[in-house]
């Protein structure tokens, strides 16, 4: 463009549009906008922050063997002795009961979704509809069904078995969606692959496809049980609220679960026992870390690029 | 090398035919089928446990009673079972829930989508998940304990408001929806093609021109669908609304600043309770329950809908 035959008119345009340019970059409204847009997410991340801040800094008092050693109490002359170590156990025989239902029954659900069934028929249209609805059901919903059908129905009781399959039933959706993920992620050749060799259906499944996608099932189911161990409403229809001063033995013990804990010390007037709920709470935090970290780590180290 | 495949073909034959019969894979397939069954039956299990008790509740409390009378008193002398005190409060948290989640969610997402770089954003997305995964009843212990404090210190006028209210378990379920609205937009604003962003800026378009003439209008089902899903978040959070805006259920309370139940903390509330099954109170939860299902219920299928939409368009 710049020629030295006539470096007057070359130059001028060439300066207009540069200054046109700069002024663009610099429109107030625009800078304006960006702005806004960081500050939007500036205030998910700044609340995070305070809210972690919060919890360790009034809980920090409480956060001792105490915690795990003591059993809860409702007393405020007894809260100083007190921690949460039955809801702690409590929440460990809820999920463990947890993933051993619904992981099972999820994994099944989805290599029949992603596998076997035919998405033409209306069925099977209806399933993929029905679970995605389910998704969106409240969790105080599944409380209600917990409530109704089996506690009192069945006959189940307000039990950790009844607490267990009302969870499950909960996180289902969530198992389901996340392994059909990872399975639909297996590449189509390595299945014909298996086929060409003469396996049937089910031994290219079980062998080849499912292995293939345990990476990504087991941080879905992860993701699915850190949500179950931090859900408190379901379970306060189903008679986790109390403070229970002993540790479950059976399927078919009472129990409480750690936010269910929490929401009972937060209900009590003394302020101790929200410095026990604090410290309660850090507790829960740094499991879901843990676990997340965990589901993080499996996505990172085993995942495949096909 | 000739005389190989004619001797193989035969039992290959055989056995691929075998294979059809197979007994065993018969007997998985079924058990796969009803592994998936076992999610229709809750939804079909849900329903029956709502409609039963509900059915027996409206044969003792009229149905005109529950929509026309403006009392909510189950467990008073004078007991008035008319559903609005619980459906305005659970409105309002809802709208001050949305009225924070919208602007900050979409707000992220076209920063997310747009603006971001790729590291920065896988940065960002997984501090926004952890948001996401913070259990409801944490979300509540800090409404009620450090923000609702610091509101009630700042608020200009005597009418301070109450212990419990719904402005501060709105705002904190606002900032709890907001991971589901920045998520679901972002991926509806990543779904634009590329072409519609290139073509905006060859005719001279600034970023912002672009972000908001061009992805938000062609994404915009998928961001209603996302704020669809929101409302029904917010209808159906529980703990935050026990903890943050309390019980109060007896009459209509349409000032933010008051404590008052939603329709979710009423059967909370009264879930704990050993209440004696087939009291009216006790049917009273399913009846609630049922509301509340059948708004989510719309809620969801509208949003899924929308989803689909936006996934036709362009995929």
């Amino acid at each position: 463009m710049t020629t030295t035959v006539a470096p007057n008119a070359a130059r001028q345009p060439e300066i207009d549009y540069r200054q046109a340019l700069t002024q663009r970059r610099a429109r107030p409204a625009e800078l304006l906008f960006k702005v806004t847009l960081q500050f939007c997410l500036f205030v998910g991340f700044a609340f995070l922050v305070s809210l972690l801040t919060y919890v360790v800094y009034k809980g920090w008092g409480r956060l001792d063997s105490r915690l795990w050693t003591q059993m809860p109490t409702g007393r405020a002359s007894r809260v100083d002795q007190a921690g949460v170590q039955s809801a702690i156990t409590g929440t460990l025989w809820v999920i463990g009961l947890t993933a051993a239902i619904c992981l099972p029954i999820g994994i099944a659900s989805a290599i029949y979704l992603e596998e076997y069934a035919d998405t033409e028929k209306w069925y099977n249209r209806l399933l993929e509809l029905n679970i995605q609805n389910l998704a969106g059901v409240p969790s105080i919903v599944f409380g209600i069904l917990g409530l109704g059908l089996i506690a009192r129905t069945l006959g189940l009781g307000f039990t950790v078995l009844t607490a267990s399959i009302v969870l499950s039933l909960l996180v289902l959706p969530t198992v389901i969606i996340a392994s059909r993920e990872a399975l639909r992620a297996v590449p189509r050749s390595i299945r014909q692959a298996s086929y060409a060799l003469g396996a049937t259906k089910w031994q290219t499944t079980w062998r080849q496809t499912l292995p293939a996608a345990v990476p990504g099932m087991s941080t879905g189911a992860i993701l699915a049980l850190s949500r179950a161990i931090g859900e408190a409403a379901p379970l306060i229809l189903l008679g986790a609220v109390s403070f229970i001063r002993f540790n479950p033995d059976s399927l078919l013990a009472s129990y409480t679960t750690l936010p269910i804990q929490i929401y009972n010390l937060i209900k009590q007037p003394q302020a101790e026992f929200q410095e026990l709920a604090s410290a309660a709470i850090v507790l829960l935090l740094v499991i879901l870390l843990v676990m997340n970290s965990i589901a993080v780590f499996i996505r990172n180290r085993f995942q495949k690029s096909w | 090398m000739s005389v190989t495949p004619q001797v193989r073909k035969a039992p290959a034959a055989a056995s691929v035919r075998r294979g059809r019969r197979r007994p065993g894979e018969r007997i998985i397939e079924t058990l796969l089928i009803l592994a998936a069954a076992i999610s229709v039956a809750t939804t079909v299990g849900i329903i029956a446990s709502l409609a039963v008790p509900t059915v027996e509740f409206f044969s003792e409390v009229e149905i005109s009673r529950f929509v026309t009378e403006l009392r909510w008193t189950p467990l008073f002398a004078d007991q008035h079972y008319g559903i609005w005190p619980l459906l305005v409060s659970t409105v309002i948290i809802s709208l001050i829930a949305i009225v924070i989640a919208v602007p900050l969610g979409i707000g992220s997402a076209i920063y997310l989508s747009e603006y971001a770089r790729s590291g920065t954003r896988r940065a960002l997305k997984p501090l926004l998940e952890i948001l996401a995964g913070i259990p409801t009843v944490v979300y509540g212990f800090f409404a009620l304990l450090a923000l609702n404090p610091i509101l009630r210190d700042l608020w200009p006028g005597t009418d301070v408001p109450d212990f419990q209210n719904l402005l501060v378990a709105g705002i904190v379920m606002g900032i709890m929806i907001v991971p589901t609205i920045a998520s679901l937009s972002e991926d509806a604003m990543s779904a634009v093609p590329r072409s519609l962003r290139e073509g905006a800026y060859a005719l001279a378009s600034s970023k912002m021109q672009v972000s908001t003439r061009v992805v938000v209008p062609a994404a915009l089902s998928g961001i209603v669908a996302a704020i669809v899903l929101g409302i029904s978040r917010a209808l159906g959070e529980t703990m935050i609304a026990t903890i943050a805006a309390g019980l109060k259920s007896d009459a209509i309370e349409w000032n933010p600043i008051r404590t008052a139940s939603t329709m979710t903390a009423y059967i909370a509330g009264a879930g704990q309770g050993d209440l004696p099954v087939d009291s009216l109170e006790y049917l009273s939860i399913f009846a609630v329950g049922g509301v509340l299902f059948l708004l989510t219920f719309a809620l969801n299928a509208l949003s899924i809908r929308l989803v689909r939409k936006f996934r036709e368009v362009y995929e």
